[in-house]
């Protein structure tokens, strides 16, 4: 394989490992899992885990992942020598 | 100074300087008028994406959305935030590395098909009216709300604007005071946000306020108690998730993150930046911006329907519901029942208000009769949830003029981006592209220039007398983007495969399955086929989620229409390699 074909599958790999946390803190956490995450508060606050995951916590992780991957996929770039 | 006098001056000092920005930023160049010439910063260019995508309705309506929807306003939330995460991750750079100058142009040229890119072209044009023209109505609405001009005037000095900078400067022009409009209306809505929050909960940070504790009855949180207050006034728990149709919900938050990630003036912005890196940084960036109203949108939601019922029944208690009195009622009341978007009928004759759910009947036979209520006297437009917030909270009125030059600033950011993908798909798409290609480069920048004119008129039309379908714009351009534009563009960047054939297809039955659905409930130019209700619709998936489905079935077209006809020729997959990777050959 080639170095460019060995960075698109090591990409494909982040984007898949990111790609799920994205599915679990919105439709996971803020959906599907509502009901039972609502039996919890967020600590210290008033907020049920599940209304928070779905009107606050799923933004607050949607940020901080689009920095992880790009930090990520920055080194990978790096690494295959494929970064402008 | 009174209130009209002090927003003319707010508004006036906000346009003077959009002005300037328009006149400093000219573009000379097809290059600076469609992407400004690649050079703005992934930070600036993330502020003015997230002026770009924050519409009128992000500004002046979700709150009130939300307010009433409790829990499910959360598929808002999510919908519109989640679709960045794609952009960052799936599109933005790559398309940026293809380094053209629009959507359509990637379709056409990855599908080798100037067919593929006229069906872009029209998906586009047809996504791009439908929410342009509900951001002209928004700039006259809150012209006409503020400024106490009719609704014609306002128009028509919101095209004016809009004209300047984005017929002169193009996307240069247009990036540059986005980043100032962005700054406008954040500041507008975060300052009301603040003080309310302060005022009811003793922390000044609505995302914590929300989750505080009352100042006025420690011990007790804002949520339990605003949960417990809907329903002592027979509605659904503001928490509750009851009724709720898991799938529906899914299905309308993934339309939703798929339309925002296959909106064409969104994905535009990223093609403006320097490098790929840049593109990725500023998907980030512009949802930092974002989640800024995004994250306050829902305090004050919560704290703005808490203070409407605890203004109109100040004690709820297990055995008793006070109601105010007509004559008591506060200033700001007054000022809005003017505007009619407060409406009261003293349906019991008691001079006394009553705000209850006058459709929950056990509530009306109960609770309501042994109070001699007979309905639901206050009729409140959402919209006030954000409009009227100022003065709920006994701010100054420089402030009231700040949210009136806000919802501006946010209708014309996003009117503005929107122009511009409309007249660069003619210019450069249809005209240059396809039909008239000895076009040179200065006469395809006067083309632009007269589209964009000709854009802002139909646009400014479409506003003051907008056709049926401007009210579904959530099904419309967030399904219709979902189902025809996204899938045809990652598959051309994760699949070498895909060919023309398959795009076509896949993007002409998502496009022709979602609108027909749309049609079937919604009428728009006819009378509905069937009754807009969950018994009616397929799965139980309403008319916003259909998307979802339109954007499978163009997922599975695509690719079996592909698997029987020839793979794509050689170039063009060396293309869709080259565009994987970020270092150019």
């Amino acid at each position: 394989m080639s170095k460019n074909q060995l960075y698109w599958k090591a990409n494909l790999a982040l984007l898949f490992k990111c790609l799920i946390v994205w599915f679990l803190v919105s439709y996971g956490c803020g959906i599907l899992l509502v009901d039972w995450l609502n039996n919890y508060q967020l600590f210290g606050s008033g907020y049920p885990l599940g209304f928070w995951f779905a009107q606050q916590g799923s933004i607050y992780a949607f940020v901080i992942l689009i920095f992880y991957y790009v930090k990520k996929v920055n080194q990978l770039d790096k690494e295959f020598e494929v970064d402008e | 100074m009174s209130l009209t006098a002090l927003t003319y001056l707010v508004v006036g000092a906000t346009f003077v300087l959009y002005i300037y920005i328009a006149i400093k930023s000219r573009a000379s160049s097809t290059g600076e008028f469609y992407v400004a010439g690649k050079g703005v910063h992934p930070v600036v260019n993330g502020m003015a994406t997230a002026a770009d995508w924050m519409s009128a309705a992000s500004f002046i309506s979700l709150a009130g959305l939300i307010a009433f929807m409790g829990y499910q306003g959360g598929q808002y939330l999510m919908g519109w935030t989640g679709g960045y995460v794609l952009l960052a991750l799936l599109l933005a750079p790559y398309l940026r590395k293809f380094g053209k100058f629009t959507v359509p142009e990637f379709i056409g040229d990855r599908y080798y098909s100037q067919t593929a890119r006229v069906v872009a072209v029209i998906c586009l044009i047809f996504i791009s009216f439908t929410y342009v023209a509900g951001q002209m109505r928004g700039v006259g609405i809150v012209f006409s709300r503020f400024l106490e001009v009719d609704i014609v005037t306002g128009l028509l000095v919101g095209m004016g604007i809009v004209f300047l900078y984005a017929v002169l400067g193009g996307m240069k022009g247009i990036t540059y005071t986005q980043v100032a409009q962005y700054c406008v209306l954040i500041f507008a809505y975060t300052v009301p946000a603040v003080f309310i929050s302060f005022q009811l909960t003793g922390n000044p940070i609505p995302q914590l306020g929300l989750g505080s504790e009352l100042a006025s009855e420690p011990g007790v949180h804002l949520l339990t108690k605003l949960d417990t207050i809907v329903q002592d006034l027979g509605f659904k728990g503001y928490l509750s998730t009851a009724d709720i149709s898991t799938l529906n919900i899914m299905c309308i938050t993934i339309a939703l993150m798929v339309g925002t990630a296959g909106l064409p003036h969104v994905i535009v912005r990223f093609f403006t930046v320097p490098k790929v890196k840049d593109a990725r940084s500023s998907a980030g960036w512009a949802l930092v911006f974002i989640a800024l109203l995004y994250t306050t949108a829902p305090a004050v939601s919560v704290m703005a329907r808490y203070n409407l019922i605890n203004t109109v029944h100040p004690e709820i208690t297990d055995t008793e519901i006070t109601s105010l009195a007509y004559d008591e009622r506060p200033e700001w009341m007054k000022r809005w029942e003017q505007t009619k978007l407060i409406q009261w009928n003293d349906s019991n004759n008691d001079n006394k208000i009553q705000s209850f759910n006058d459709k929950n009947k056990d509530f009306v036979d109960g609770v309501a009769t042994d109070n001699g209520w007979v309905s639901d006297e206050l009729k409140v437009d959402r919209d006030i949830m954000v409009l009227a917030n100022p003065e709920i909270a006994k701010l100054p009125n420089w402030v009231i003029a700040l949210v009136a030059a806000g919802g501006i600033a946010a209708a014309l950011s996003t009117a503005a981006g929107l122009l511009l993908v409309i007249s660069s798909s003619i210019s450069h798409d249809l005209l240059r592209g396809t039909f008239a290609k000895n076009l040179s480069d200065k006469q395809e920048l006067m083309a632009g220039r007269i589209s964009a004119a000709v854009a802002v008129c139909v646009a400014g039309y479409l506003g003051y007398n907008p056709p049926g379908f401007v009210a579904q714009v959530i099904a419309f351009a967030f399904g219709l983007a979902a189902s025809s534009l996204f899938p045809v563009i990652i598959m051309g960047i994760f699949s070498k495969r895909l060919n023309k054939e398959g795009a076509i297809a896949g993007m002409l039955t998502g496009l022709i399955f979602t609108m027909g659905y749309i049609l079937y409930f919604k009428g728009v130019f006819f009378e509905p086929m069937a009754e807009n209700i969950p018994e009616n619709w397929l799965f139980g998936i309403s008319p916003e989620g259909i998307g979802t489905v339109g954007m499978l079935l163009n997922f599975i077209v695509a690719f079996v229409i592909s698997s029987f006809t020839s793979e794509p020729p050689e170039k063009i997959q060396e293309m869709v390699e080259n565009i994987r990777v970020p270092k150019s050959n």
